[in-house]
């Protein structure tokens, strides 16, 4: 007879050899290395660590190593590592201005201090793919890059130069605001401070986001946005111990800052002005920093008056969804043996639909006999 | 590269299992509500037990001896690496015998053996929020219970009735604590409501990802919603184990052919070996 299945324990020892079988391939190929990943990957690597919450290239490039590519396991692994870490402070605000810039673009003004760097881009590629490319040759000389090596200039932030005016509003300044609650280490209570807002964004996933970036411009709360400033570089972080009574620097970090330029609102008492949407996450990733300005500017809708109950502006419905490790765990746990709450739905169905044709029976003898009865009446 | 981590007792660090219990006293205190906790990501994906993991975690002790379940029995996947998650980290005893174990975790079943005050429950919970689906707003829910606004559910159930002509809910059934809050009871089939009425031992409730604890402290009422008119009525599977021939527990339904052949089995594996063992019942 059937015995109901038995050996969890040899069936899951059983798959994870079959997962470092698979993640290994063809061992005719040699194995890649975890330099190979952090120096050939560096996007990908960007996005674990900015959706990881954590900068630590070589955990990345072994997460993604170990998650076989799937970069929201490796995402997953690094926030898994993360959690387990000490806390022994915050470190200074970090200060975005005095970056060492290896892109910086304005799409509102065509030349302006410190210059447009067009920086590693693929925005002007065309996108063949490159048969070269297609053979790993060690002895192919590293490109050179023309100019390299020019005096850093001063790039202040454009939108200093509007506020200057007091054409946009002030930024969002970190050193007012004091210090914030760690989303990671208190539960996200409904409404939030902008201040949550962005650490959820930071974190939040990278497609979740570009779509409802994207619902806002084609016209799902539209903001009128112009890209004022996209930043790319590294940043020194620093750590004041109250002990010391200064700032010991830690390292630098890159990122990548995108201020948004959005349409401007006015009132009684406040002239009109530009406002402002602001993203910023760890590595290079453009299309992350734009989504997120994009949706940090949809979710002030309440702030600034112009609430159309679309999604992009509806902050329990972004901050509850935007993270991929709580809805990729949440949407596959499905697979997880549910056979008790079938088993009660499957008696439940069974019994409704007795019930069904013993009503509909008793229901059509009824009209049988009311339309005898009419018969009857008729003759 | 950095060191091989090692990981403190049970996993979590001492602040966090701090921040968890005093989560899980403020839960008893309020028997049915939702306490807020600090969630943490935990080393297994959401939606597979972070809360009830988490939970576990903070009150598990050296000389406790734990058992975990889900669906019932011990031997299904997710049970299995959960319970060899905690032997490994915290290296305590576990057990498959409801009555040995001091801490049970479980997804969605409650043992058939009755508990006793020296045991406690922990579930799994993923949507922790009964009102969840009839409002979709945390902000909108948690203002309902603090009015113990109820009457959307009510509404809903008045609404299956005239439908159906009966409660279309078979597991997941809400139930009201210590009449004060509505609670989601984690999605356990309704025959297993009225188990935690008056249980002697603490049933505790972790939901991870949704980041809430709430708590039945021991000889709590706990009632499932009904009608003067339509009473709650328990599951009843005209069936028996094929096992152990015990009727009155909760049944699994096993194909057993692709004729339509269908056999029942105990959803509860340690009670189905035990009732067997003690009347010499064979498989």
């Amino acid at each position: 007879m059937y015995v109901a299945v038995k050996g969890g324990e040899q069936a899951i020892d059983n798959a994870h050899l079959l997962l470092a079988r698979d993640r290994r391939g063809n061992p005719a190929i040699p194995e890649m290395s975890i330099d190979q990943i952090r120096e050939q990957m560096t996007l990908a690597i960007a996005r674990v660590m900015a959706e990881g919450s954590l900068y630590e290239p070589d955990l990345a490039a072994l997460a993604i190593k170990q998650a076989r590519g799937d970069l929201i396991e490796a995402i997953f692994l690094l926030r898994a590592f993360r959690t387990t870490l000490p806390r022994f402070g915050d470190c200074v605000p970090m200060e975005t201005d005095g970056m060492s810039i290896r892109r910086r673009i304005s799409a509102v003004f065509k030349d302006l201090p410190g210059g447009q760097i067009l920086g590693p881009t693929f925005d002007y590629t065309h996108r063949l793919l490159d048969p070269e490319l297609a053979i790993a040759d060690d002895a192919r000389p590293c490109p050179v890059v023309l100019n390299e090596g020019a005096e850093p200039v001063a790039a202040p932030h454009i939108l200093q130069i509007l506020d200057r005016e007091g054409l946009v509003e002030a930024p969002l300044n970190g050193a007012d605001a004091g210090v914030e609650e760690d989303l990671t280490r208190t539960p996200l209570e409904f409404p939030a401070c902008r201040e949550l807002r962005l650490q959820a964004l930071a974190r939040g996933d990278e497609g979740f986001l570009l779509a409802l970036g994207y619902s806002t411009q084609r016209g799902y709360g539209r903001t009128h946005p112009f890209a004022g400033e996209i930043r790319i570089g590294e940043v020194e972080l620093s750590f004041a111990p109250p002990e010391l009574g200064f700032d010991v620097p830690l390292g630098a970090v890159t990122i990548t800052e995108c201020e948004m330029v959005n349409q401007f609102r006015g009132s009684e008492t406040q002239a009109p002005k530009f406002t402002r949407g602001y993203g910023c996450v760890f590595g290079q990733s453009e299309r992350k920093a734009m989504s997120m300005a994009l949706v940090d500017r949809a979710l002030r809708a309440n702030e600034l008056g112009e609430s159309s109950g679309v999604p992009a502006q509806d902050e329990e419905f972004v901050l509850s969804h935007c993270d991929n490790v709580q809805a990729t765990g949440f949407v596959e746990h499905l697979k997880l043996p549910h056979y008790v709450d079938f088993q009660a739905e499957l008696a439940l169905l069974r019994q409704l639909r007795e019930d069904w044709s013993a009503r509909r029976a008793s229901k059509q003898s009824a009209d049988n006999g009311a339309a005898e009865q009419q018969e009857e009446a008729a003759e | 590269m950095s060191d091989l981590p090692e990981y403190n007792f049970a996993y979590l660090d001492e602040q966090t299992k701090r921040m968890i219990r005093r989560a899980i006293l403020k839960a008893i205190a309020i028997p049915g509500y939702q306490t807020p906790f600090a969630s943490r990501e935990m080393p297994m994906p959401y939606g597979w037990g972070t809360g009830g993991v988490q939970v576990t975690a903070a009150i598990l002790g050296v000389d406790d001896v734990l058992k975990v379940i889900d669906q019932g029995s011990d031997d299904t996947t997710n049970a299995v690496s959960i319970r060899k998650f905690f032997a490994r980290t915290a290296g305590v005893r576990t057990t498959t015998r409801t009555p040995d174990a001091t801490i049970i975790q479980t997804r969605h079943r409650i043992p058939e053996a009755a508990l006793g005050e020296h045991q406690v429950l922990v579930y799994q919970v993923p949507i922790p929020e009964p009102l969840r689906f009839l409002e979709p707003r945390e902000t909108e829910t948690r203002r309902m219970h603090a009015l113990q606004d109820y009457g959307v559910m009510h509404v809903k159930l008045y609404e299956d009735i005239a439908e159906h002509g009966h409660i279309a809910t078979a597991y997941a059934y809400p139930v009201k604590v210590d009449d004060r809050y509505v609670m989601d009871p984690s999605p356990t089939p309704k025959f297993d409501n009225p188990k935690m009425d008056q249980c002697p031992a603490l049933q505790l409730f972790g939901a991870g990802r949704e980041k809430r604890i709430y708590a039945i402290p021991p000889y709590t009422r706990v009632v499932s919603l009904d009608f003067q008119d339509h009473p709650f009525e328990r599951t009843r599977i005209p069936a028996s184990c094929s096992l152990c021939n015990s009727r009155t527990v909760f049944l699994d339904e096993v194909v057993t052919d692709d004729q339509g052949g269908r056999a029942f089995m105990c959803s509860d594996t340690d009670f189905c070996e035990q009732t067997r063992s003690s009347t010499g019942a064979k498989s």
